[in-house]
């Protein structure tokens, strides 16, 4: 696991800038619930949104700042900046249902 | 870790205490809040708990140099520095100053979704970083239980704010955590489970449409502490707590004796007036010239050079001095010279406690050494009797303790007992004058006297009280076999008594003359009688010597005839006229 911020973009299939998916990952530390949360939010996105995404992860115990914008009170948080609305997700995303409830992907099935 | 100011730190067995810097609140927790731990403020909507949050931070700020952080989970940093503007604390200047951060803290349940496992060390590094950032030593959580609105799972919620409260202890941060008044509970989620160091409630009741709001202190581990409800208030320069039980029985004690402004009453007064610092009742029935008497106590510490602060729950200012002046009694120069300030106040127009609290304050920033309150009565309107009596010992406590003499004017409704309506305030106060109405004679009169004077050798005596256009005279009250006369009663009886010893002096004369005549009388009769005596005295001595001429020219002639007789009476003649020329002498 990173605690730098990571920029993942997959190339195929090309999307517009648009259609861009912006997830930030709110994390402390390397704690098993971050990892965990790391892992199942990639799974997912690799499923749903194959190239059309971008994590950003962000460690606050580094970044302490950083946790007033989004509002960030627990951790592990993912937050949708892109597309708007902006919708947040909290846990360890082990519930995939409610991932993708969340992230508002379930219309896309 | 550093107690700026912490009172209790004399004692080695006490708590260290942080000092909150309001008003009372540290004279009933004994020195403020335990340092370095979580208090719980609680109460219900409206009673002023992010007030006391938000005082608690900016005085450990601005007296204290204690920096602090306030977390806010209902109010933005922007609405929050409006709301405590209006107390008039600078948030803003303090946070530019680095001595205060605020961190709002929202979460909209509607826009999160819970996925697994998760906890709450976003917020643990939030308050961590404001912590750090400024080297806080005061935290404010307002108020927790939003949290338990925004966040769905409550198992975790729990778990973590345990972990909150153990945190903020081994940060070493004196944290005040504010919570919504339960139903059964003192919190709506039970976080007093967690706070366990100090709880403090706070409440805000309606009575009689007037609203109070109090304070108590549920708990405090390890202290000892005031465990009363104390009423409190917020004023323009935040709350203040008034904590009857912090003042005690032990002010100083003046042998002083300041003048009254009446001489007579002073002389009733065991001939000096009342003592300084003392407290005194003057009660009566409507229009006996209770204001006329302590206006002329005011105008007599006035011209002491001593400032007289009055406050009027009846009469405005102006109304005061008008009226006043009418018995020629100037008042108006006393208030330009600065000697005298009027304070004047509708007693409906706010609660007991917020009555008294601007007394506090208008002595606190006038600094009397008089003070008069006409009426006290009226504030009896605005409270409970049980209120009324305990704010009148505060106050009483209060100016006794900075040596401030007091004046309570009391209005009685006529045809109650004097005595016992005002029995529960008078034992509260050192003298008690009494104005009374006496009729009779198609008249009212006024009479005032003297039921209590501790400490000093008072009259006994009922004087009638008169008015006039010099001011205030008293007069001895005529008191005789048909009772007590006054007015008009009383001239009448003073001119029937003139009557009488003008009679009782004529009388007199008429008797002194009539003796001078009679003895005039007795001396020509005595004369009379000793020229009879002398006259007869004078018959005597001729008679007698007629007599003696008569027996010695009888003798003479008996011895001329024994002679001729017998030789032998010779002798018995001659022992027989020897005394006869004795007889003459």
């Amino acid at each position: 696991m990173k605690t730098k911020p990571v920029k993942r973009r997959v190339a195929a299939p090309p999307c517009r800038p648009a259609k861009l998916w912006q997830l930030r990952l709110y994390v402390t530390d390397s704690t098993p619930k971050s990892l965990t949360a790391f892992s199942n939010l990639k799974k997912i996105c690799e499923k749903q949104l194959k190239g059309c995404y971008r994590i950003t992860v962000i460690d606050l115990v580094k970044h302490p700042h950083l946790a007033k914008g989004d509002q960030i009170l627990a951790i592990p948080t993912v937050v949708r900046k892109l597309p708007k609305p902006v919708r947040t997700i909290i846990g360890n995303l082990s519930d995939t249902e409610h991932v993708l409830v969340g992230l508002d992907l379930c219309a896309a099935d | 870790m550093k107690n700026n100011g912490s009172k209790s730190t004399s004692s080695a067995t006490s708590l260290p205490k942080c000092p909150t810097g309001i008003q009372g609140l540290d004279e009933i927790t004994g020195g403020g809040l335990p340092l370095g731990r979580p208090t719980l403020v609680c109460g219900g909507a409206g009673c002023g708990k992010t007030l006391l949050a938000a005082e608690f931070l900016v005085r450990g700020a601005m007296q204290f140099g204690e920096p602090g952080v306030f977390m806010a989970f209902e109010e933005t940093e922007a609405e929050l520095k409006a709301n405590v503007a209006s107390l008039g604390f600078d948030l803003a200047g303090l946070v530019r100053r680095k001595k205060l951060m605020l961190d709002y803290v929202h979460i909209e349940r509607s826009e999160i979704q819970e996925s697994g496992e998760y906890d709450l060390e976003g917020l643990f590094v939030r308050l961590n970083h404001a912590i750090d950032s400024i080297g806080a030593k005061r935290v404010v959580l307002d108020s927790l239980e939003a949290l338990f609105a925004s966040l769905p799972n409550e198992a975790i919620l729990r778990a973590e704010l345990r972990r909150l409260f153990r945190w903020l202890k081994d940060k070493g941060v004196t944290a005040v955590i504010t919570a919504e008044r339960g139903r059964e509970q003192l919190t709506r989620h039970g976080l007093e489970e967690y706070v366990s160091d100090c709880v403090i409630l706070l409440d805000h009741r309606v009575t009689d449409q007037i609203a109070t709001r109090n304070l108590r202190v549920v708990k405090y581990r390890g202290t000892l502490h005031g465990t009363n409800e104390f009423p409190f208030l917020i004023g323009d320069d935040g709350i203040s707590v008034l904590p009857i039980t912090s003042l005690g029985l032990n002010h100083k004690i003046s042998g002083e004796r300041i003048a009254t402004g009446i001489p007579r009453l002073d002389a009733m007064l065991g001939g000096r007036g009342f003592f300084r610092g003392s407290s005194i009742l003057l009660t009566g029935t409507p229009g006996t010239g209770k204001t006329i008497v302590a206006a002329n106590f005011a105008q007599a510490a006035c011209r002491r050079g001593e400032r007289t602060l009055f406050f009027s729950f009846e009469e405005s200012p102006n109304q005061i001095i008008r009226n006043m002046h009418s018995i020629g009694l100037r008042l108006e120069p006393l208030v330009k010279r600065g000697l005298l300030r009027f304070h004047a106040a509708r007693p409906s127009l706010y609660g007991l406690e917020m009555h008294l609290a601007t007394m506090f304050k208008e002595i606190a920033e006038f600094q009397p050494r008089v003070v008069i309150i006409d009426p006290i009565t009226s504030l009896m309107d605005a409270g409970t009797s049980s209120e009324c009596r305990g704010m009148v010992t505060r106050l009483v406590d209060y100016l006794k303790a900075g040596q401030v003499t007091t004046l309570f004017t009391s209005l009685t409704q006529s045809g109650h007992a004097l005595q016992q309506s005002e029995a529960a305030m008078s034992s509260l106060m050192d003298s008690w004058l009494l104005l009374q109405d006496v009729e009779g004679n198609g008249e009212r009169n006024r009479v005032l006297y003297v039921l209590k004077a501790r400490g000093m050798a008072h009259s006994n005596q009922i004087r009638e009280f008169l008015i006039s256009d010099h001011g205030i005279d008293l007069v001895d009250a005529y008191i005789g076999a048909s009772g007590v006369l006054t007015g008009s009663a009383r001239v009448a009886q003073g001119a029937l008594e003139k009557a009488v010893v003008l009679a009782n002096q004529q009388e007199a004369a008429t008797l002194k003359r009539e003796v001078e005549r009679k003895r005039g009388a007795l001396e020509q009769k005595i004369s009379g009688l000793r020229s009879d005596y002398e006259t007869e005295a004078a018959e005597l001595r001729r008679i007698a010597e007629q007599v003696g001429t008569r027996t010695f020219v009888l003798g003479t002639e008996r011895t001329a005839s024994g002679i001729l007789r017998q030789a032998d009476i010779k002798v018995a003649a001659s022992t027989q006229s020897k005394p006869k020329p004795g007889r003459k002498i």
